[in-house]
């Protein structure tokens, strides 16, 4: 691919896009995190992280609009997504794009009917250029040739993979994908870093990345936050790498670590 | 070859020569074998009533998880009581099994959420969840109500061959068991009425019965309840399994509204479909009325149809085909409501198709009452 004609700014430079606000998640009276405050600059790639269960796939629904904060809201470019109207809302879940878990494509179609359906939706493209858009967005994730597989006929790592083109179809400015390399291989798991880069690096978008693969939160992630489950909130923010070296939490050192930070601190038991 | 029987696993509390307490553990620990209960023994420590014990497994033969248990039970048992315990002659790899088991300490809140909480506390909860019902349904029932209303005015987000697909579903997919149950239907109306007719020499008026039976009731009714069985639980199933997958989480985040692009297809599929099949079904109804009358009462097919067609009036027709409309919309609304607020489990989605069927036929059946009333005041 040739060089971005517009390099994208310095980290700090760029204007922010997503902003929370004193979010708080609950089912209920069961407080999952409180008072989580952070800003996702336009064009970066932000992870959350933390452990299993710490609700990393909650703030995503969040985020999206799939639960409603029991606090606190969400703003996109400034404007409050929480409290929109409905239009307002649409207009605004337009500009995203979302990799479930588990890839969630529409089982009763083929994948370029899954793809074409949001471009079906909200452009005036013919059918015929809409398979093409179709096919090209599956061969840039390596799909080229299954535009008419459905998706209990593929692999589990190729459904992930094309719902990675269903959600990127309409060119999203934010890009929302749920564990991405859960499951894969390492080597597809690589790829699918690479090719995460490379969305960001060419159209520009914001990327939030729930994940806890560590190969992949150094790799891709420009900035970071910790959920911790212990204290029911945020437990650190910034560059994952900086993180790793230098936070004073010893929870998201040790996250970041696999643990072995854990062997400096720890008492020898017998 | 017969293999030599594996000694028994035993347990026994023993003196040493010092006068300490031994738990001597010894045999083959297999878990297809069973396992001795640490009861007995920690009903031997409380009469020994020993401040300390020593475990010795050097009889020990061949073990699996069924020892790491009964220690890591009985070491439990003897902290719960301050009854200091070391080992003796532990297999390797058993003691590192049981550190293993006791690395992590038990989270104390862990237990708290299986706690089952008070009779009045279950009461309560379920009554608030009854009436979040009525308040789910209600909402439900209006984005439902909306999302017909832009499909009729031609605005809402859906695809054509959903539509399409749904309609084959519920119409000519469901001819086979319609014709089946409906024909059947016929003759036993044809059969009761027959017996009780034939004494007074009005064998004729079958024709009567079974024609009003079917185009008022039976045939509206009948093709309703086999509806809600085959084609209420499969909306439920099917949605509540792209509940499952987040298919629906995707439609949402898409800015495509599920509730059109999924339920408004259904609804209309079943609305078209149902007072066809139900036309269908006062015919094949009347067909199995009229195969007992041929056969049984000797009345020509003729003269059974001439009597049919009189009997039917226009106002009893339309009725039944309108009721037909409703129980169609009963039986969408009950399945995609029921798919739409299924949990996130496989069993959820066998629940909820269980939960649409039973809503949609006692709806049937409780609509079918309130028209009867509806059309006595009516007069029709």
């Amino acid at each position: 691919m040739a060089t971005n004609p517009n390099p994208a700014p310095r980290a700090a430079e760029r204007p922010v896009h997503i902003e929370v606000r004193d979010l708080t998640m609950a089912f209920g009276s069961f407080v999952l995190m409180r008072d989580l405050n952070f800003a996702v600059r336009r064009g970066e790639i932000f992870i959350i992280m933390g452990g299993s269960g710490c609700g990393k796939s909650t703030l995503l629904r969040h985020l999206i609009g799939l639960i409603e904060p029991a606090a606190g809201e969400v703003l996109y470019e400034g404007r409050n997504f929480t409290t929109a109207a409905v239009e307002d809302r649409e207009a605004m879940l337009r500009q995203f794009g979302v990799l479930y878990q588990g890839g969630a494509l529409w089982s009763s179609m083929t994948l370029a009917e899954n793809i074409g359906l949001p471009l079906g939706e909200f452009t005036d493209l013919a059918p015929d250029e809409i398979r093409q858009i179709a096919s090209l967005k599956l061969a840039l994730v390596g799909l080229k040739g299954f535009e008419d597989y459905y998706p209990s006929q593929i692999s589990g790592g190729m459904q992930k993979r094309a719902g990675l083109a269903r959600a990127i179809a309409l060119d999203p400015a934010v890009l929302f994908l749920d564990e991405p390399s859960a499951g894969l291989d390492p080597v597809t798991s690589r790829l699918l870093d690479e090719l995460i880069l490379e969305l960001r690096d060419s159209l520009g978008a914001t990327i939030v990345v729930v994940t806890h693969e560590l190969a992949s939160i150094f790799t891709i992630g420009d900035n970071s936050i910790f959920l911790d489950a212990e204290t029911r909130t945020m437990g650190a923010l910034g560059n994952p790498r900086e993180l790793r070296d230098h936070s004073a939490n010893p929870g998201v050192r040790r996250f970041l670590t696999r643990g072995a930070s854990l062997l400096e601190t720890a008492p020898k038991d017998g | 070859m017969i293999a030599p029987a594996a000694p028994a696993p035993s347990v026994a509390l023993e003196r040493d020569s010092s006068g300490a307490a031994v738990v001597r553990i010894g045999g083959d620990w297999r878990l297809r074998h069973g396992m001795p209960a640490t009861a007995s023994v920690e009903r031997a420590l409380q009469i020994a009533a020993a401040r300390s014990i020593r475990l010795d497994a050097s009889g020990v033969g061949r073990w699996d998880s069924s020892l790491v248990s009964f220690i890591v039970r009985l070491e439990e048992y003897c902290r719960a009581h301050e009854i200091e315990s070391a080992r003796d002659a532990l297999p390797d790899g058993l003691a590192r099994m049981i550190a293993l088991a006791q690395a992590v300490p038990e989270r104390r809140d862990a237990r708290a959420i299986a706690a089952r909480p008070p009779l009045l506390d279950r009461v309560g909860a379920a009554a608030l969840e009854k009436f979040a019902g009525i308040g789910d349904f209600t909402e439900f029932l209006g984005e439902a109500s909306i999302a017909l209303g832009r499909m009729c005015a031609g605005r809402a987000r859906f695809r054509g061959s959903d539509l399409l697909e749904a309609i084959q579903d519920c119409g000519a997919s469901a001819l086979g068991i319609v014709t089946l149950i409906s024909y059947l239907v016929g003759v036993i109306l044809a059969f009761m009425g027959a017996i009780q007719l034939q004494q007074f020499g009005a064998a004729i008026y079958v024709a009567d019965l079974v024609a009003i039976g079917m185009v008022r009731e039976m045939g509206a009714m009948m093709t309703g309840i086999i509806m809600s069985g085959r084609t209420g639980a499969a909306f439920a199933a099917r949605l509540g399994t792209m509940k499952v997958t987040q298919e629906i989480d995707a439609l949402a985040t898409m800015g495509i509204p599920p509730m059109e692009f999924l339920t408004a297809p259904r609804l209309a599929a079943l609305v078209l479909m149902m007072p066809l099949l139900c036309l269908y079904a006062d015919l094949v109804g009347i067909l199995g009325g009229a195969t007992v009358g041929y056969s049984m009462l000797g009345l020509s097919l003729n003269t059974y149809l001439h009597e049919s067609s009189n009997a039917i009036l226009t106002a009893t027709f339309v009725g039944g085909l309108v009721k037909s409309v409703v129980y169609g919309v009963l039986i969408a609304l009950a399945g995609c409501y029921e798919g739409f607020r299924c949990g996130n489990s496989s069993s959820a989605v066998g629940d909820a198709a269980t939960r649409a069927v039973v809503e949609s036929i006692v709806a049937i059946v409780v609509a079918c009452g309130a028209f009867a009333v509806l059309f006595h005041i009516l007069d029709i």
